[in-house]
């Protein structure tokens, strides 16, 4: 008689077709925010330091003034505008990892019209010919992986992602050869080359947040967004419904591309005022994190890249302040994306005990 | 007393995929010495009610019985210590193995592995039930029939006495079905217990003592084969009465629509897939085509889309306005430009014909997204047909932006088919359109064909099921091994007329 039907402790099961309220999806992705910061709470406490005291550096060190809040907002800029190039790609299941390169490209491709056009042409049409180029220059170096894929259906990711090492090498020998001005340095730009400032912030913002726009109806509302979602689906699909499967791909790979090569330009010509090798700084990266944290939604990743710049800033706060390495924040940072992408999991799968059949989806 | 006869006996069996109940409190028996056929329309929960046996799945609620004992079924290792055997709808094997490697594969309680004495047993279990196989023949060499015959002999080799096949005869011939039964009477002789999954009414006839059915995850009840009718177990899997028979209307005008001539195709293998295919679609009749699964036919109607790359041969399209038109060569966007009027339900409804993650409208834009020179969609018409197919067709959604993925394959089934024929064709392709479908759904299917067929369009309808062949075509084209290995007239050809040609031996007598 001991032999009764036994289950297993726990077991998952998928959701109703509707799923949660979205206020019930909206609570476990606060509470997933709300834990990370609570597991970052204990790493602090280890180093020996106040948690509550740190997350209050964090928050007056990245929004506590207008200097700072204007800090916090020039890291966000790369990163949403970034986020926002790799969006389409996404979409189409094509999963470019080469934006770090692609922002290298449009930055070599804007400095090198910033060295020869300088002084010969006015602020605006100079301006104008550094972001046509950086356009190109991305473009271009994000077309070549998706030609490749199109014609002999190599594998992006790794070609995207060695893409970048080749070009990231050749800013490193123009920074310490042809180009080198001084120490292994480029020269700055002159001041026509640089990115006016509007409300105290390089007018990258308002490029960016034109982007927004551009992408949103980009994606929802015309026929080439339409193709790239079909593609995503499925390629036979659109195979079937007469699409030009690898044409569509090579052109989103330039659009991707370019609008990368066009952040490359913001970073040059608006922040740094010169080309470095590291001149993406991890930026096509991180930006895969924000893209898929606000699920290629474009609005939700203002706030995001908004978040992170929040986060990074305030960590650099902290290291001068409260002399808690940098390490710390990376740390919290990656707790936090922990957390938020492990909640997905929970709006998706609830879990079901053995005996009482609770839902186990929200965090404790 | 009573109790003592059950095998193996299901109490108040409940399980849940989330909010789907796939099974609904289920009291059900199997006994000795018996065949009993398990029936019930897609999605009424045969399977998932076998793989609780098989080890699989845990019930949520209810226990199992076996000879009134309860026990518990976790993994499908204690299924096998119950002697529990289950030959699954898709064979599990390992293609570079032999019979008998496949056969002991797994098998831990044998300390030295001993080919010789496993390639006996395997004989001698063969003998005694009548199967044909050798031990030493590699997987990859074989016919489905074959693997399928692996896998019985599989739970046999493993003491198996209480045997579950899911629908074993959906990949086999006529012929072929018949051998099979005739294994399965051997072993009911030898008191074994088998239970066989399936929707078709006549196998259930041939082969079965016992019929129990299921109806939306509920157990209806068992009957006894000898006092039931197919009409009765129908209505009992329906719930209600359903006429049975497709009526077939004569178009007498028909016209010569599509000929292909010598068409042979590769696969992207280099594999030769069609092999100097010739036939002629006429307007106003349907053209079956049967055959076994992978002769063909999934490359025939992609040619014909162009969407599979044809090595020789042509295909000729003649418009009713007159001319000719040559399709070979073209891509699906330059057939369509062109004017030929031509649709195509493809077998892989979501992963070719549809887009999962959009709803009805956006799906209906595949057939126009590119209309107009504005580089922005046009969703009106397509929202407006979307509504219009929701109605017509009677799709069960909750509106027409509902992701097509998360609707039933009936649904999907009608979502397709609905913008297929909106385009009023005048040459229609369906590869496998009732598949997974209810009989409601299938009958509507049918009628849609027939419709089309009287409206004047050609209509290739490739299908598995030969009674329906038979019943809803004029004509039916037998593939085999890539080659046509006959025509024949649907009004006076038999089941197993076709199911020669469809092994070839019909076609190799006449050439």
């Amino acid at each position: 008689m001991d032999e009764a039907i036994k289950t297993p402790l726990i077991r998952l099961a998928k959701r109703t077709k509707s799923g949660l309220s979205p206020a019930a999806v909206w609570l476990i992705r606060l509470g997933s925010i709300l834990l990370a910061l609570l597991l970052g709470c204990a790493v602090v406490a280890l180093t020996g330091n106040n948690p509550i005291k740190a997350y209050g550096t964090m928050i007056s060190g990245s929004m506590g003034s207008k200097v700072y809040f204007q800090q916090t907002v020039k890291k966000a800029i790369p990163l949403l505008g970034c986020a926002l190039a790799i969006a389409p790609c996404f979409k189409m299941r094509f999963w470019n990892i080469g934006a770090e390169g692609q922002i290298t490209a449009g930055a070599l491709a804007a400095t090198f019209v910033a060295r020869t056009l300088s002084g010969k042409l006015p602020a605006l049409p100079l301006l104008l010919c550094m972001a046509a180029a950086a356009i190109l220059g991305g473009g271009l170096w994000g077309l070549i992986p998706g030609f490749f894929k199109a014609r002999w259906n190599t594998n992006e990711t790794l070609f995207t992602l060695m893409m970048n090492y080749i070009i990231i090498g050749v800013v490193a020998w123009l920074q310490a050869g042809p180009w080198e001005a001084r120490q292994g340095r480029i020269a700055q730009f002159d001041a026509a080359a640089q990115l006016p400032r509007v409300a105290g912030i390089h007018c990258g913002w308002i490029i960016v947040l034109a982007l927004v726009l551009f992408i949103h109806i980009y994606m929802r509302h015309t026929k080439q967004g339409y193709e790239i979602a079909v593609i995503g689906d499925s390629m036979r699909t659109a195979q079937y419904a007469g699409m030009n499967v690898g044409r569509i791909m090579m052109r989103t790979m330039f659009l991707s591309g370019a609008i990368s090569g066009l952040v490359g330009f913001i970073i040059v010509s608006g922040a740094n005022h010169t080309l470095a090798h590291d001149v993406a700084g991890g930026v096509g990266f991180t930006s895969i994190t924000v893209a898929w944290l606000s699920q290629l939604n474009a609005f939700a990743m203002i706030a995001i890249s908004l978040m992170l710049g929040i986060l990074t800033k305030g960590a650099d706060t902290l290291q001068t302040v409260m002399n808690i390495p940098a390490a710390i924040s990376d740390i919290i940072i990656g707790l936090l994306l922990f957390c938020m992408l492990g909640c997905e999991f929970f709006i998706n799968y609830k879990l079901i005990f053995r005996r009482r059949a609770g839902k186990g989806g929200a965090k404790s | 007393m009573e109790k003592n006869c059950y095998a193996i006996e299901f109490k108040g069996i409940t399980k849940r995929f989330g909010p789907v109940v796939a099974n609904d409190s289920v009291d059900l028996g199997l006994r000795r010495g018996e065949i009993l056929a398990l029936l019930g329309e897609n999605g009424s929960g045969k399977t998932t009610l076998m793989n609780m046996l098989a080890g699989i799945y845990l019930p949520d609620e209810g226990s199992i019985l076996a000879e009134g004992h309860p026990i518990s079924i976790r993994s499908p290792k204690d299924s096998f210590a119950h002697g529990i055997g289950m030959i699954h709808q898709h064979y599990k094997l390992v293609d570079v193995f032999t019979a008998a490697e496949n056969i002991v594969l797994g098998l831990e309680n044998e300390k030295k592995l001993d080919m010789k004495k496993a390639n006996a047993r395997v004989r001698e279990i063969c003998q005694r039930y009548g199967f044909e196989i050798d031990p030493e023949k590699k997987v990859y060499d074989m016919s489905v029939s074959e693997k399928q015959t692996v896998e019985i002999v599989k739970v046999l080799y493993r003491g198996a006495d209480i045997l579950i096949l899911d629908e074993p005869t959906a990949v086999l011939t006529p012929q072929e079905t018949e051998r099979l039964f005739s294994i399965l009477r051997n072993m009911r002789e030898d008191n074994k217990t088998i239970v066989i999954i399936t929707h078709k009414l006549n196998e259930v006839m041939a082969i079965s003592d016992e019929v129990a059915v299921l109806r939306k995850g509920k157990y209806i009840g068992t009957v006894k084969t000898s006092e039931t009718n197919p009409q009765a177990l129908t209505d009992m899997m329906v719930g209600r009465s359903v006429t049975l028979n497709i009526d077939r209307p004569l178009n007498e005008n028909q016209a010569e629509r599509l000929t292909v001539k010598d068409l042979s195709c590769f696969d992207h293998e280099h594999i030769k897939k069609l092999d100097k295919v010739s036939f002629t679609a006429m307007g106003g009749e349907i053209l079956g085509v049967a055959g076994i699964a992978g002769s063909g036919q999934k490359e025939l109607l992609e040619a014909i889309a162009g969407l599979c790359p044809v090595a020789e041969g042509s295909i000729t399209y003649y418009p009713p306005e007159g001319g000719a038109d040559e399709l070979v060569g073209k891509t699906p966007m330059q057939i369509r430009k062109q004017g030929v009027s031509l649709a195509f339900i493809p077998e892989d409804r979501l992963g070719m014909g549809l887009v999962g993650s959009m709803g009805m409208t956006g799906n209906m834009m595949l057939r126009s997204w590119r209309r107009g020179r504005s580089p922005f969609v046009n969703r009106k018409e397509p929202q407006t047909l979307a509504n219009r197919i929701l109605r017509d067709l009677e799709v069960v959604t909750p509106d027409v932006e509902f992701p097509v993925r998360k609707l039933s394959g009936g649904n999907v089934q009608k979502v397709l088919v609905g913008r297929e024929i909106a385009s009023s064709p005048n040459v229609l392709m369906t590869a496998y359109a009732v598949r997974g479908l209810d009989i409601n759904t299938s009958y509507t299917i049918y009628n849609l064909m027939t419709e089309q067929k009287m409206r004047g369009a050609a209509v290739i309808f490739v299908g598995e099921d030969l009674d329906v062949l038979l019943e809803l075509c004029d004509r039916i084209l037998v593939l085999c091994g890539g080659r046509v290995s006959g025509i024949v007239d649907a009004r006076s050809a038999t089941k197993e007329e076709i199911g020669l040609l469809m092994t070839s031996v019909g076609g190799k007598e006449e050439a």
